[in-house]
This record gives C-alpha cells, structure tokens and sequence, in this order.
C-alpha cells in the first residue's frame, strides 16, 4: 500500500518543532505499524536524512517503551501499544499523523521521543513493598483468595507506557498511579504501608505536573492494557481513608 | 592461564552453606565505603542493586532504555522454575539439580547448578513478599505447572506474563533503593567501556545518549548484568535494544568469553513472515503443556495447506504426525527446546512445513479445548492468543496457530568463577551475561530463576569476599586510564560517524544475521562455519569502509547507537563460529551435523570436550586463544540424553 505520512519532527527540546511529510510505497499490511517507519527510515538514511527518533525496544506489547500519538490515539486506532499495531489497521491512500506524548510532565527530547522520568520518580515515592531481600516468609504462608490475587494482576499489568497521560485532555497520571495503589492495596502484603503509600504516590503525581482527573475515561478507553478505571476508585477510596485517618504512616 | 572455577570443596549439599560461611564480610559500617556500579537493570541487574544497596553499599545503576523497568527481561512470557513441590509430585532441590545439568547435556558445573537450585526457593518467598501476583488455586495457594524438559509442575507462573511481574517486583525494590539515596539511576546510559587499573576493574566509561556526554564513572567493582547476545542473529526474540557491547568490551579488557556457540532456539516462535520484518515473537512454550504439534504426513498434503486449498481442520487425525509425541512417548510436546526446534526443522525440510514459505508446523490447542473448554485454555493462555491473532490476524481458537524455531536465549557468556567473578578481578557477571548455569542448553522457565539468584541471593555473598580483601580506594575518574579509555572511546564515536560510506547499519547487521542463521544456527557443520568465518571476516571489512552513520555524537543518535552494537556484534559472530568450528561434538544447542545419533540426536565427546570453552582477546586481527576450564562430574552419571 501507499501511506503519506506526517510526522512531528524536533531536533532538541528547545526546538519548535513541527510537521514533515513523506510519502511511503510497496508497505505490507503484515508490517507493524513501527516496521514501516524502519522502512521509512532506511530511505531517509539511504538519502542521507536524519532518521526519525522515536522509542521502541521489545516490539512484544510488554516493555512500555514505544509511544507515538497515531492520528489522535495514543498507539493508533487498536486498543493495543504501537509495536502491536500492524498496518492491516490502514488503507492504502491513508495519510497517517504521528505526534510525541503531549504532556508538559512529558518533555520531549527530539522528534517523538519523550522523558517519562516522572513515572519512576513516582513509583519511587511509594510504589512498593518495604522489604528487604532475605528473611521473608514462606510463599504459602500467605494465602490469597484467587479472585484478589486475580484483581492485583489485572492491576499489575500496568506498562507504564503513558498512553493514559497522553490520551486525558488534562495529562492526568491517576490511571498509571491508581494501578500501582490498587496492586498493592488489594494485596496482604501491600496493605501495611497502604495508607502512606497512596498520600506520597498522589503527592509526587501532583509535584510532577499531572494534571488533575475529570472521570472522562479516555485513559481506560485508550490503556493498551486495559486498566480499569475502578483503579481510581479505589485509589481516591485509599486517599480519602488516608486523610482522614490518624495512624502515623 | 588457568581457570580456577573456585567450587568449594565437600558434598555437593554443601557446599554453597559453607561456602557463605568462609567468604570474608564486610562490616556493616564500611559498606556505605564501597561504590558498586550495576550496569543493566534487567532481572540479574536490578535485583543486585537493590539487595547491595538494602546491605549499604552505594549503588550506580545504568541502562539504555528510558526506564530500569523496561529491561528485556520484562518481556518473558512462562515462568520461574523452583524446587518446592508444592504439588506433593515427587521434586526436590536435587530433581532440578538434576533435570538443569541434564537438560544442559552435561556441560555446566554441578556446583553452581546445585545452588541455583538451592536458592530457587527463595526467590518465590521473595517476590511474594513483594507483592508480584502469582496465580493462585482457588484455596489461595500458589499455582504452578509444569514446563519443557521437567516431568514435575514446580514452575510459578503470572498468567503469560511472569518476566514482567518479576522484574516489576525487582524494579520496585529498585525504585525503594533510589528513594533512600542509594542507588543513582542513570537511564538512557550506555556502557562504551570498563575501565581497569593496575589489571582490576575500578569503572566504567558510559555515552550519555541523549546528550552523546562521554563519562566515566569509578567503583570498587563492577557488575555487568547486560544479557545475552541473541541479536547477533538480527532476527531473533530479543528487544530491539539488547545488545553485547558491554560484554564484549569486558571481553576485549582480557575478560574471556565462554561457550559463545551455545545458542538457543526456541521452538515456539511466529513465523517469519516477510523481509521487513525486525524481530521475532515468542509464543510461550508453556503452550505446549496443552497444544499438540503435528505438520500432515505427506508432502502433497502439506502442499495443498501452503496454497490454502485445504483448512487444517480438513485434515483428518490419521493424516495427521504428531511427530513429538510419537517420537518422544513419554515427554511427547514437553520434550526440550533443542529438541523440539530441530525436529521441526526436520519435517519443514522434508517438505511438510504449514506456511507460505514452508517454514512452520502448527501448534493446536482443538484438543484442549474439547477437552477443558474454551474458557480454561482462555484462562492460561488468554493473553498468548490475543498477542497471536494481532499479530498474525488469525484466532487460534478456531484455527491451530503456526509456530517455528527461533533464537531465543544465549547459554554462552563471560566466564565468570563461582562466586560470579570474572577472571578480571573486581569485574562480575550475573544473568545471561554469563555463562554459568545452563550448560549447552537452558531449560524453560530457568532464565528467570537464574537471573534472580544471582542478583538476590548469590552476589550479595559472594562480593563481600573480593571488597573485604580490597580497601576502598577512592579511585578518581581523573586517573589516566579513565583518561585514556574516554579519548578511545570518543575516537570510536568519531569514526563511525567519518567513515560516511554509502550502507546503512541495519544493512549490515541483516547480513551478519543471515550468515549466523544460516552456518550458525539450528545445525552446523565444519564446511558451513568455515565459509561463515571468511563472510564475517569480509563483512566486517566492508563495515567498517563503507557504513553510513548521520548525525553528529552529541546528540540522540539512534544510528550511531546501533553501529556500535553492529560492530561488536560482527566481532562476536566471528568468535560464535570459531567457537562452534572447534567443539567436534553435539551437544544441547549446539548440534554439529557430523557428530550425530543414529537417530539423529545431539552426539557429545564427553571423553574430549566436558569442558567450559573460554576465549581470550589476544589482539585486533589475531586470533582468540582457548582456556579450558574442565567439567568435574562427581554426582551424576553422563549419560546419553534420552526424552523417548
């Protein structure tokens, strides 16, 4: 098939930045979406162009690191990550826009890749268990009902790729943050430091710049994961629990 | 030099407990006096920054990617295999001593395979501990199921998704560390070089990659927890960034490179299906508890499947091979990966393949389903399908998915001693950088089980005992081997980027994987390896005459960032076939066409080849020398590998 494509390119942070077209023939629909722009890229190379910069590591749909905001979605239009995506989703004639992560949390550093430092500089803030390696007790000592066990998963699935930053109108972190809360609260060995836990994980969110969460859904709608927004719930539930509670955390 | 593998003496069930007894200690007051630097942040690596920095050491952390938590570790599918017969089936730290040495046909140390069983157990309590979900039966216990190459279930399993989980689990113990001040991160790292002083490894020099900033960083030593070298093939189901630059820069800082030619394939793969294509998808082999793998018995069937005349459900049963199971009677499709890989090499090249390029057989889960309903086959491998039908856009509960070997895990790595040291003093290796636990072939679900003993439960030992005999020195990066490393390093920078010849990077590294596939691959033979050997040679001339790198070195460079991991792949793809040239047997991953069965199965030369393999850089353009470090076997019988 024959795509035009319009792609964001930026040379540094502190350049403007701005739309390029190219025009792309003889693609596969059995390419992925980021196959193609290899494609792309060979010619712009071959020509001696600056190749387009954009993140991508396992290609598998697990590591979080591709983004690209693909014709107004965050990876496209599958519920799926970029790497994911194959260009059976297109037409050919298609023209395709391909934008970074818009979010000021998000800086961009050249053309479509973007800092997403903020995420770990949350998880930091609380996203875990305090336990040290060794000393631990036996797994099965434990028990966990399946259906717990089961929720935590589904939390725990989280990528932490940002789709559901790009996708909110407000760059809202509360999916990605509620994920993590949620995991470890529904879990007995999450629930000690609970209470702390959700204050300082709300507090980094709010200090990175996040923007504040409106119930819209997009995050959800658009998670490659499908993170459910009962997360926020129950993670504004663990909030509110925290502030109102006067047990040292 | 000779290889001193330093196993502690005494029963095998001993040794590692009076091993952690002898080694030295550092008081718990000098060792917020030591800097530690871990580079990668995979399972191996985050795992070891966090438990050194919980003990008090100061902990650098770095990796390439944008995150610690995105390392390629995250990516694997199965599961965790350890010995706590949960399942009341009859396992125990020995069986996986035994079924890991076994499964390795034979070329690992009983040693450190004995502890890595050992430990097993503790890594489960561990990531419980920290909250990774497991699944778990209904009476909230944990789950398990068995895997490849093991007739026990002892392997714990997050849906399709147990790398993921675990590394999460390790990044979040990670991300705690950070938070207390002490591990730094440094992210969007690259190691360029390591650094020794007076022969003993004291840092590191890293490129800034979104800045191009060479740096150098000094530590007390120097841990290299970068994975395995898989991409040297271009395809394979490794991340686009994984890489060998960090290995084999050691290697060329007189660290030797061990068994470089134990590769593994991995026989559950998605087809290749075109010449644009970057990588490979694994699909679980814990599919194959369920899934039932056959190609037709005739050609002129199979013929038909490829030119989409006939469905496979067309086929009745009778025209059907199940050719592992009728093969291999008692561990049928759980035979292990080389097993199963080779065997459909074997029917795609009699012509039976399944696809349009005649390069796979079916993996088909109609039986399971019949038997356990959609739903149950949905619950275990639920995601597995769904990753199958977006890529491949077929649904493999209707229609039997269509699966082909491919390289998957690298056995071969640094040398490193049992307490993870390498021969360079000071420089460590851990997780599949290393060479030590898997022998010729690792078994399923055992890369995630490795990686984490290393990290949590060996290193932490084992380090004690080479700082607590090497006063912490403050080493400056002003010293001029930091120096002289940095200026190497930015002359390499500033090559690659004049050379502005008239290929890409990708042009050559899909060249070097073609010839490592083809004369390296699934099976070898001596007049293959040799005509490789010339073509990488050739190759490697042309690399460095005519590649074209743009841009400039101070800045993000995803071109100049693969042509440095292009250059040493092409240096150790010459190595792989050196290696696999010299080693006249078979054995596990390694299968030399003229050292084979009768029928056709991996042939070992125990009497002249049970031994650890370990190259030394002897020079640019001169050929590596062989160390020879022998395999002691004390406890099990060698015996041909049988899984009929």
């Amino acid at each position: 098939m024959n795509l035009t494509l319009k792609v964001w390119r930026q040379k540094n942070p502190s350049d403007k930045g701005g739309f390029k077209d190219y025009t792309l023939s003889g693609i596969s629909s059995d390419m992925s979406f980021l196959e193609m722009l290899d494609v792309l890229n060979e010619d712009l190379s071959e020509k001696g162009d600056d190749p387009v910069h954009f993140d991508h590591d396992c290609r598998e749909g697990i590591c979080g690191m591709c983004s690209l905001y693909i014709n107004g979605q965050p990876h496209g239009p599958t519920q799926t990550t970029t790497c994911q995506l194959h260009m059976r989703s297109f037409k050919d004639g298609d023209t395709i826009t391909i934008e970074p992560w818009r979010a000021s949390s998000f800086p961009i550093i050249k053309d479509l890749v973007v800092d997403r430092s903020s995420f770990d500089r949350i998880i930091q803030s609380g996203g875990y268990v305090s336990v040290n390696t060794g000393g631990v007790p036996d797994a099965n000592e434990i028990p966990i009902p399946k259906i717990i066990a089961d929720e935590a998963f589904d939390s725990a699935t989280c990528i932490g790729c940002g789709a559901c930053v790009a996708a909110c109108k407000n760059a809202s972190a509360m999916l990605f943050v509620s994920a993590k809360i949620s995991q470890l609260a529904l879990l007995p060995q999450g629930k000690v430091e609970k209470r702390g836990r959700a204050e300082k994980m709300v507090a980094q969110m709010d200090d990175e710049g996040f923007g504040a969460c409106t119930n819209t859904g997009a995050c959800s709608a658009e998670c490659p994961k499908g993170i459910d927004l009962s997360n926020i719930a129950r993670m504004n539930r663990e909030y509110f629990a925290a502030s109102l509670s006067t047990e040292e955390h | 030099m000779k290889l001193d593998s330093k196993i502690p003496n005494g029963p095998l069930a001993e040794k590692w407990t009076n091993h952690k007894f002898n080694v030295k200690l550092v008081n718990p007051a000098n060792k917020r006096k030591y800097n530690i630097i871990v580079v990668g942040t995979g399972l191996a690596g985050a795992s070891a920054a966090a438990s050194l920095a919980e003990l008090g050491y100061n902990v650098q952390a770095f990796c390439f990617q944008d995150s610690p938590r995105r390392a390629h570790s995250i990516a694997a599918q199965g599961g965790i295999n350890a010995a706590k017969n949960y399942q009341n089936d009859g396992d125990s730290v020995y069986r996986l001593f035994y079924d890991t040495i076994k499964g390795g046909d034979y070329r690992s140390r009983e040693g450190n395979v004995y502890r890595l069983a050992q430990v097993s157990v503790n890594i489960i309590d561990q990531c419980v501990a920290q909250g990774v979900p497991f699944a778990r039966e209904y009476g909230g216990l944990l789950a398990n199921r068995s895997f490849g190459g093991a007739q026990v279930s002892r392997t714990f399993y997050a849906r399709g998704q147990t790398g993921q989980q675990l590394l999460l689990g390790a990044y979040s113990a990670l991300s705690r560390q950070v938070a207390n001040g002490k591990v730094k991160l440094y992210p969007r790292t690259e190691m360029m070089d390591v650094v020794t002083i007076d022969g003993k490894a004291k840092g590191i020099v890293t490129r800034n990659l979104i800045t191009g900033a060479i740096e150098s960083h000094s530590g007390d030593a120097v841990l290299l927890c970068t994975g395995g070298y898989g991409n040297v093939f271009f395809l394979s189901t490794n991340a686009m960034g994984s890489n060998v630059t960090a290995a084999w820069r050691a290697h060329k800082k007189g660290a030797y490179f061990s068994n470089p030619c134990y590769t593994q394939i991995h026989p559950t793969c998605i087809p290749v299906s075109g010449d644009h294509q970057s990588k490979l998808t694994l699909m679980s082999e814990s599919l194959r508890n369920d899934g039932r793998v056959w190609v037709p018995k005739t050609i002129p069937t199979a013929e038909k499947l490829r030119k989409k005349e006939i469905a496979p459900k067309d086929i009745k049963d009778e025209d059907r091979d199940y050719y592992l199971e009728t093969k291999y009677p008692s561990f049928g499709n759980l035979v292990p990966r080389d097993v199963a890989s080779r065997n459909a090499k074997y029917v795609c090249d009699e012509g039976r393949g399944v696809n349009e390029t005649g390069e796979a057989v079916f993996l088909d889960f109609r039986d399971a389903i019949l038997r356990d309903g959609e739903d149950a086959v949905r619950g275990k491998y639920g995601n597995l399908f769904d990753m199958y039908e977006k890529i491949t856009g077929e649904n493999p509960y209707k229609t039997p998915m269509k699966i082909y070997p491919a390289v998957h895990y690298t056995m071969g790595g640094l040398w490193v001693d049992y307490n993870l040291m390498t021969n360079v003093p000071g420089l460590y290796a851990l997780g599949e950088a290393n060479f030590s636990d898997h022998g010729a072939n690792r078994l399923g679900a055992s890369a995630l089980m490795q990686g984490l003993a290393d990290g949590y439960f060996v290193i932490p030992y084992t380090l004690g005992d080479y700082l607590a005999s090497h006063p912490n020195g403050k080493i400056s990066v002003d010293h001029p081997e930091f120096k002289k490393c940095e200026d190497e390093v930015k002359a390499k920078v500033q090559q690659l980027l004049t050379i502005n010849g008239n290929k890409t990077v990708d042009h050559f590294h899909k060249k070097l994987g073609k010839i490592m596939w083809n004369y390296c691959g699934m099976a070898r033979n001596a007049a293959g390896l040799t005509k490789a050997k010339e073509m990488i040679k050739e190759l490697k001339k042309e690399f460095w005459s005519d590649v074209k790198v743009l841009g400039t070195g101070e800045e993000l460079n995803l071109s100049l960032e693969k042509a440095h991991r292009v250059a040493d792949f092409l240096e150790l793809g010459e190595l792989m076939v050196v290696d696999a040239l010299h080693r006249e047997e078979s054995c596990g991953g390694h299968f030399r066409d003229e050292h084979q069965t009768p029928e056709g199965e991996a042939l070992r030369d125990d009497e002249n080849f049970a031994y650890v393999a370990a190259w030394e850089f002897a020079g640019e353009g001169k050929e590596e020398v062989l160390n020879k470090e022998e395999l002691v076997f004390e406890n099990v019988k060698l015996t041909q590998r049988s899984y009929k």
